[in-house]
């Protein structure tokens, strides 16, 4: 165990954390804002789109908190662990980190409040207005991310001086066609996971035939946002591996087990026995063609293979591996285009039930159930991607200008241990509660009763107008 | 002014800015378990903060971003060569943060008393270790000719960074007491309560106060390039810390919770003014030529005009709409109305 091993595994694993919470909380301030602006076209209040959109924001807000807290963690921790590499990139990366928090973090964290808390003092429209800046900050956030995560891809506008980069063009930076495509595929994947999220708890009570009405209408809306996320998703994906084919050719060789420049036409390797060692598959089960249609949408053309751009990587860089861990990127991508094609199908399985059954949708038993077991889906793909895009940069930690090993900060094996354990026992107490909070109110519905273990904390009032009464929520009286 | 001056004192009014604001919710949730004696006067002090302590801790993300984009070198240094303090400092503001959204999640009374405790230690842990940061921004870090920190955990206690520690702690303290006093009704006994610790937390901060203004002075010798003007900040802190307890006794609640903000403020200047006046930003305590300059540690030019107009533009924006919430949500808070539907 080495610094910088354990750096990268406690930067990886912080970041796949903070990942799981904000991409669900990205795609579903989105989801909710629509539903109130439906609610509030509608003069629905008290109505089922209110009802909706409560339930739904008492999930968010769950959700919401920890993202909040695990971001914290990420702004801190390139200059705990990486300062060398803030050293390095900071006149051009702090810049977006800077304006995620100035334009989007204290829109989201201030309007959250006034959303929520302001129901019995804010009309109507500020509190739409409210939800949509929250939606519209979770988005800007995400872009100037994505974009500083771009950058460490594919650097742009720069030069190099005197051991530190340069920032020459902020424009280029932010035209950055590689931000671009990373920003639609973590978007497209979050409203995947948002939708996908409304969609099993709404099948989940549509089994169970409770408020029908108001879970017939949030499976529609969540069937509409999972068919765009998907198709958002699978789309920016593809070209965002066929433009790895030019500007990162050894992820991309990386996640085909390619080890020698393929032929023309290219087959696609559809499950492969890699062998890291001796540097070649034992074996390799293919398709052909399908290489050079996945690489430029042409069913010929050959790509280069790991092997020769190492070759290639030691005469610019020097001496060195510069081959990515390929098994788990291979994998990885598999697992992730598998799930992702599994998900668009569902969801386009769903809008054609819903085109010719209409409301029988709602009855069609073995779609609603599917749609409550695949829930895990969408994240796990999400999980896999960031694996493909991160393990495929290495040895690189800013591609082809600074490795991972000159990133690192001086600090002792002992601290980083100490932190990285402390980091995850609390993650994982994080991730067990939310997933067990989120599930039993998911589950407890919109009449749900006190008796229930869950006590509804941040005082919805959905219920209200049912002759809801919660004992926690009584003044003075401990339970 | 040149840019690289502006940022450095951007950096400070960031700073200012969260243990102002941070401060007083820090202190609320201190205060919680000595104040409240029933259920709904939990619940009624939580309530005071509820809808502002998301955005009040932004300001430290904020912070952290600005440093890394406009002061790299800074940044990294400062981060890393506490590492050990940033981990328990996050890990703490983890735990508390989720405390507002988990306690009343569940209908029992042991989840609550770990959330409770959750939130008491993640607001008590980060209040006395930003001081620790702030006094060691100051006092220096072993830097070497490399501008790597060395050293371990021992380096970061010092005497002199124990009572800086304290002095937030208590200051956090008596800020959260005062913000009390202009959130709750004043008919309730837990106003009166407190007031009471708005007298005994002030009367302990000024003492802890004292005596770091007084070791920066006479054994870390840190205030020796202040020149005449700048001893106005350090001065009007302790000025301002004295008129509380005047206030308190006058009830003139909102000019107490005045003073504790502004005594907030002209310490962290303070500490800014001590790396100023010596155009330093990370002195070492190797060698003073080893120390991270102002000038050094900036980012360059182009980056530094692109961050000015983003400030200009958002700071103010961010500014305004923070004061609204503020506006939005200033009604009192009385327990028998249980404080819920403001709070959690």
């Amino acid at each position: 165990m080495n610094v910088i091993d354990l750096s990268r595994f406690q930067f990886a694993s912080t970041s796949i954390f903070h990942f799981f919470f904000v991409s669900l909380t990205v795609g579903l301030a989105f989801l909710i804002a629509v539903m109130e602006t439906i609610a509030f076209v509608k003069k629905d209040r008290g109505g089922r789109y209110d009802k909706m959109t409560n339930f739904f924001g008492h999930l968010f807000l769950i959700n919401f908190a920890v993202g909040v807290v695990t971001g914290i963690v990420q702004e801190f921790q390139f200059g705990m662990n990486w300062s060398e590499y803030s050293r390095f990139v900071g006149n051009i990366f702090g810049v977006p980190l800077a304006l995620e928090v100035l334009m989007a973090f204290f829109l989201e964290s201030t309007f959250i409040g006034l959303w929520w808390f302001g129901k019995d003092r804010l009309p109507a429209w500020v509190r739409l207005a409210s939800i949509w800046l929250v939606a519209i900050g979770t988005q800007i956030s995400a872009f100037w991310i994505i974009l500083a995560n771009a950058w460490m891809h594919h650097p742009v506008g720069y030069r190099i001086e005197n051991g530190q980069a340069l920032l020459t063009s902020f424009s280029a930076v932010v035209f950055n066609y590689k931000a671009w495509l990373f920003t639609f595929h973590v978007n497209g994947s979050a409203w995947t996971i948002a939708g996908f999220f409304v969609l099993a708890i709404s099948a989940y009570h549509l089994l169970r035939r409770q408020n029908v009405d108001v879970f017939s209408r949030s499976l529609r809306i969540g069937l509409v946002f999972a068919a765009i996320g998907t198709v958002l998703s699978a789309s920016s994906g593809h070209l965002a591996a066929q433009a790895d084919v030019y500007d990162q050719p050894m992820k991309f060789a990386a996640m085909e087990a390619q080890w020698e420049d393929s032929e023309s036409p290219a087959p696609w390797s559809a499950i492969a026995l890699v062998n890291e060692q001796e540097r070649r598959n034992d074996a390799s089960l293919e398709i052909p063609y399908l290489g050079s249609v996945l690489a430029y949408n042409n069913i010929e053309g050959s790509y280069r293979g790991l092997n020769s751009l190492n070759e290639e990587f030691q005469q610019t860089y020097g001496p060195g591996n510069y081959i990515p861990p390929v098994l788990p990127v291979y994998w990885s991508f598999r697992l992730m285009v598998g799930i992702g094609m599994l998900l668009l199908l569902t969801a386009f399985l769903g809008l054609f039930l819903w085109w010719r059954r209409r409301d029988g949708l709602d009855e069609t038993r073995w779609y609603l159930r599917a749609l409550v077991w695949i829930v895990p889906l969408p994240w796990l793909a999400n999980f896999f991607g960031w694996i493909v895009t991160e393990m495929g940069r290495q040895p690189f930690m800013v591609y082809g200008l600074l490795t991972v090993e000159q990133g690192v900060s001086a600090n002792s094996v002992g601290e980083v241990l100490a932190g990285l354990i402390g980091l995850w026992v609390v993650y994982l107490g994080l991730i067990g509660l939310d997933i067990y909070l989120l599930s039993v109110t998911a589950r407890a519905g919109i009449h749900h009763t006190p008796s229930a273990q869950i006590a509804a904390a941040p005082a919805p009032d959905y219920a209200a107008d049912e002759g809801f009464r919660d004992p926690v929520h009584d003044p003075g009286q401990r339970t | 002014m040149g840019l690289v001056t502006l940022w450095f004192w951007l950096i400070a009014l960031t700073f200012t800015l969260y243990f102002f604001l941070e401060g007083f919710d820090f202190g609320v949730d201190i205060l919680r378990p000595l104040l409240a004696r029933t259920e709904a006067e939990e619940r009624a002090l939580t309530g005071t903060i509820g809808p502002f302590w998301d955005g009040n801790e932004v300001w430290v993300i904020a912070a952290a971003g600005v440093m890394f984009s406009t002061f790299p070198v800074w940044y990294g240094a400062l981060f890393s060569g506490m590492y050990p303090v940033f981990v328990v400092i996050l890990l703490a503001l983890l735990l508390r943060g989720v405390s507002f959204e988990y306690r009343n999640q569940v209908d029992q009374q042991r989840w609550r008393d770990f959330w409770d405790w959750m939130s008491f230690l993640g607001s008590v842990i980060p209040s006395f270790l930003w001081g620790v940061v702030m006094a060691k921004l100051i006092e220096g870090l072993p830097i070497n000719g490399d501008r790597r920190v060395l050293g371990g955990i021992g380096e970061l206690f010092t005497p002199f960074s124990v009572l800086g520690g304290l002095g937030t702690l208590l200051l956090f303290m008596l800020h959260g007491a005062n913000f009390l006093l202009l959130r709750l009704h004043e008919d309730t006994a837990l106003h009166a309560r407190a007031r009471r610790a708005a007298l005994i937390w002030g009367a302990l901060a000024t003492v802890a106060i004292l005596a770091f203004v007084v070791a920066g002075y006479v054994v870390e010798g840190l205030f020796e390039n202040f020149g005449v003007l700048p001893w106005v900040f350090p001065v009007a802190a302790g000025a301002t810390l004295a008129s509380i307890w005047l206030a308190l006794v006058l009830r003139r609640h909102t000019i107490a919770f005045v003073m504790s903000g502004l005594t907030i403020v002209f310490s962290t200047v303070t500490i800014f003014i001590a790396l100023f006046t010596r155009k330093v930003v990370l002195p070492s305590t190797l060698d003073p030529g080893f120390s991270l300059t102002l000038a050094g540690s900036a980012s360059q030019q182009y980056t530094l005009e692109l961050m000015t107009w983003v400030g200009g533009i958002f700071l103010p924006l961010i500014i305004g709409y923070q004061v609204w919430n503020y506006y939005v949500f200033r009604e009192r808070i009385r327990p028998d109305e249980g404080g819920l539907d403001h709070g959690y």
